[in-house]
């Protein structure tokens, strides 16, 4: 298990960093007397040396204690963290999802009437998902849908249901739809002129079974390679999502934390992300054996 | 013809769909009286709901809600009674002694009184407790010692001789106390809640309100949710029964929000598209004075800008500050030429000795000083500007360079560093030269503004140390008529001008979309809306 000195090298190297950048949890624009700023810096260990903080971070790791968070002084890290990541998996899943049902579909249409006006506009679809950041294509649909027709929430606290995810979950996802799209469409027609979809041509199935039967499987092979860079992009882009619609997910308090040096809320977050990192490599390495029967067998 | 199982299929899809739909479109509509519920926009998580534990602005109004200290304002901005319903000062202004409210009471039905305050004070000055305001009772008796952990928080000078008498002894007079006791940070806390459940005593459920709402729950990063305080002592007077407070950083988001009829009152207002915002909600814009100065400080501990008050006047003179508030910031700010902003009580702002000169004569001006400093076109004069990275602090910086350019030669370098980096090099004072810094007041009186100037002040960020201007100051504390002490701090201002250790640009205004539903909102130089001086009234609300 390789995982476990990764995991505690990325800890102590982000320790370094996050204590390295200039400022503190407690500064503002109102410079606090020398006396307050003591007092609070001794309630939080901060004027201890360095290696001893962290060494005392990291036995209060090892028992799963992640520390007070620094800012949000009510609050202990795994709280916030044990809120905020389910939000945040909610909306990266579903956004994983819608991307790769929609992508998957348009790459397959695509394939199917290669050189048609369906292929072209798909993949102009694809060129402008790709294109267009997600701050700029978020804050459209929140113009159109939300303010001027009042289809859809324009945030999220207050809001009930399914209702609140539909406006984030496809911003999220555009630009993977767009990726998933193209990728699916070059793997599919590789496949469709491959010899053993000829054999079953020829011996009479018609389209959709082969699609279903025969093409599929294989031509998926490659958006699954993606979907490694495709959940870390997600990441990434839920942090401008969560921001422009106000949703209390991972990124938002990432971002905020480094922002405030919330040094327990981002050290938190980064080990957090790392161990899902890690198990995020684990299922698709079972994922590819469950798809390719010649990965399997090795 | 479907196979019965690929029917069977499509039938569990469009029932699963149609389960999904139906829990999303069927609302539940609640029994009873309809309950009215006010939505505001927060611009940040509050750093707790523990009084002593809270610094920013946005978490004071929230506690606001929750809390109550001695004083309160009224919606008007006037100083009334909160928890304490009198008080009388000793003739040297040196003792205060408040009445409790008969009947106040906390959330859970506990008796509000007078020793929960000196427990309270104690432990907003006690070293362990860590609050950012610990120094805002400074000048009782004992504070600053017991601050500095040199005596036991038992020494403050807070005395509670029965249930409702409380009595607060000061070290000099302060004339601005009863201002100071509205502070959230002076707010009463419940002792035996504490003792219960130590830390966990602000969690929604644990934490005991004096104030007029309670907090049910909190989401951090999305809403807190407070309700109606049944035992407030004027909870007859409360007409919201419940406030959302969103928390909402982006201003886009929470303009959106309120165009979609999501928020009844925003935070603040963004200033991409403001003059659209006036255009289209000028009945629901609400800009107004606002108790804080944004300032170009001169690093004076090196040079060129130490012992050089002609060079640092010449670059003062050079900002015209109309185009400034009119152009670049343009959402109603007032061109700053004191150092206090106006509307503060019982004082009238000095002004900068050239305030009165058209641009052009302070241009010339400040060309005949730049060369008495012994700079010119041989000489060009080459500084750096520093500033926090955004927007708009950058466009004024440009703004400011140009016009340094212009009117005196001056090579501007203008660098921007993250908020907390310009902090730490702001406090090292080492590599600044100019920088960006704004001063929000904590109370209203001259003196939060002036007192930071002061030597060895921790938010001193110029390091100006003038014997005269410390002098001054020390003079206005001392005295407990009221006229004298303004005379004293006005001519510590005038003082403070004529140095130039800054460069006061703009007052800051408070900007906020309040829906017309909304009434009985009142613009005030302190920016305080209680919510529970509003009401809705939806026949207001535009169709």
């Amino acid at each position: 298990m390789g995982a476990i000195p990764t995991l505690l090298l990325v800890i102590v190297l982000a320790f370094l960093m996050v204590h390295a950048a200039p400022g503190g949890p407690f500064d503002d624009e109102r410079v606090l007397p020398p006396e307050t700023q003591a007092a609070l810096e001794a309630a939080y260990n901060l004027d201890e040396p360095l290696h001893q903080q962290l060494f005392a971070y990291l036995s209060g790791v090892a028992r799963g204690d992640f520390g007070p968070s620094y800012r949000y002084r009510d609050h202990t890290v795994s709280e916030l963290i044990g809120n905020a990541f389910p939000v945040s998996l909610k909306l990266g899943a579903m956004a994983m999802l819608v991307a790769m049902v929609l992508g998957v579909l348009a790459g397959t249409a695509a394939a199917l009437r290669r050189n048609t006006v369906v292929d072209k506009v798909v993949m102009a679809f694809a060129m402008t998902g790709i294109s267009i950041p997600v701050f700029v294509i978020a804050p459209i649909l929140v113009l159109l849908l939300a303010v001027r027709l009042q289809w859809l929430p324009a945030g999220w606290s207050g809001n009930e249901g399914v209702g609140r995810l539909i406006l984030p979950v496809v911003a999220l996802a555009l630009p993977q739809v767009a990726y998933i799209a193209r990728l699916m469409r070059a793997s599919m027609v590789d496949v469709l002129s491959s010899d053993f979809i000829r054999t079953a041509r020829a011996q009479g199935l018609g389209t959709a079974a082969i699609i279903r039967y025969h093409a599929l499987k294989p031509a998926m092979l490659p958006v699954l390679s993606y979907m490694g860079p495709a959940v870390a992009a997600i990441l990434t882009g839920s942090v401008v999502v969560e921001e422009i619609f106000g949703i209390p997910g991972l990124g938002q308090f990432f971002v905020r934390g480094a922002l405030n040096r919330d040094y327990t809320l981002v050290l938190g977050i980064v080990i957090f992300y790392a161990a899902l990192v890690v198990l995020f490599n684990l299922v698709v390495d079972l994922l590819y054996g469950a798809i390719d029967p010649r990965i399997r067998r090795r | 013809m479907i196979s019965k199982k690929r029917a069977f299929v499509y039938l569990a899809i469009l029932l699963a769909s149609a389960a999904v739909l139906w829990q999303y479109s069927v609302q539940t509509v609640p029994e009873g009286p309809a309950v009215s519920v006010l939505h505001r926009g927060l611009l940040t998580d509050p750093e707790s709901v523990d009084p002593h534990k809270a610094r920013s602005t946005q978490a004071g109004i929230v506690l606001r809600d929750i809390g109550e200290g001695l004083l309160s304002y009224s919606p008007t901005g006037e100083l009334v009674p909160g928890a304490a319903e009198q008080w009388n000062i000793s003739d040297d202004g040196l003792t205060y002694t408040f009445t409790i409210r008969d009947g106040a009471r906390w959330s859970n039905g506990d008796l509000l009184t007078a020793d929960q305050f000196v427990f309270s004070l104690r432990r907003l000055v006690d070293p362990d407790t860590a609050a950012f305001y610990s120094q805002m009772i400074g000048d009782v008796v004992n504070a600053t010692a017991i601050v500095a952990g040199e005596l036991p928080p038992e020494e403050l000078g807070v005395e509670a001789p029965d249930e409702r008498t409380l009595v607060i002894k000061l070290e000099r007079p302060v004339p601005y106390l009863l201002s100071l006791l509205t502070f959230p940070s002076t707010f009463p806390v419940h002792p035996g809640s504490i003792a219960t459940h130590g830390d966990g005593f602000t969690r929604a459920g644990n934490l005991l309100s004096n104030g007029a709402y309670k907090l049910d729950a909190w989401e951090p990063g999305s809403v807190l949710a407070l309700s109606r305080n049944e035992q407030y002592w004027n909870d007859a007077a409360t007409a919201i029964d419940e406030v959302r407070h969103h928390v909402v950083t982006q201003e886009m988001t929470q303009l959106n929000r309120y165009r979609a009829g999501e928020l009844h009152i925003t935070g603040s207002v963004p200033p991409d598209n403001f003059a659209q915002v006036q255009k289209d909600y000028a009945d629901e814009l609400h800009i107004a004075p606002y108790l804080g100065v944004y300032y170009y400080g001169f690093n004076l501990t090196k040079p060129p800008f130490k012992d050089n008050p002609g060079l640092r006047e010449a670059l003062s003179m050079a900002i015209d500050r109309e185009v400034l508030v009119k152009s670049i910031t343009g959402r109603g700010e007032a061109a700053a030429y004191s150092w206090v902003p106006p509307g503060v009580d019982n004082y009238e702002p000095r002004r900068l000795n050239y305030a009165d000169e058209t641009q052009d004569e302070r241009n010339a001006h400040a060309r005949r000083l730049l060369a008495e400093a012994g700079y010119g076109p041989n000489n060009p004069l080459e500084i750096e500007l520093r500033y926090n990275t955004s927007d708009s602090q950058q466009r004024l910086a440009l703004a400011v360079q140009a016009m340094w350019k212009d009117a005196l030669g001056v090579e501007t370098t203008l660098v921007n560093e993250e908020f907390q980096v310009l902090m730490a090099n702001m406090r090292a004072a080492d590599v600044t030269q100019v920088f960006r810094s704004s001063w929000i007041g904590d109370y209203n009186d001259a003196h939060t503004f002036l007192s930071i100037m002061e030597s060895g002040n921790a938010s001193n960020m110029p390091r100006y140390s003038n014997e005269e201007f410390d002098s001054l100051m020390k003079d206005a504390a001392e005295q407990v008529d009221p006229k004298l002490r303004r005379l004293y701090l006005e001519e510590a201002e005038r003082e403070l001008l004529a140095d130039h250790p800054v460069i006061p640009i703009y007052f800051y205004v408070s900007k906020h979309l309040v829906k017309p539903e909304v009434v009985g909102w009142g613009d005030n130089v302190l920016d305080y809306h209680y919510s529970q001086h509003l009401s809705l009234a939806p026949a207001n609300a535009a169709p």
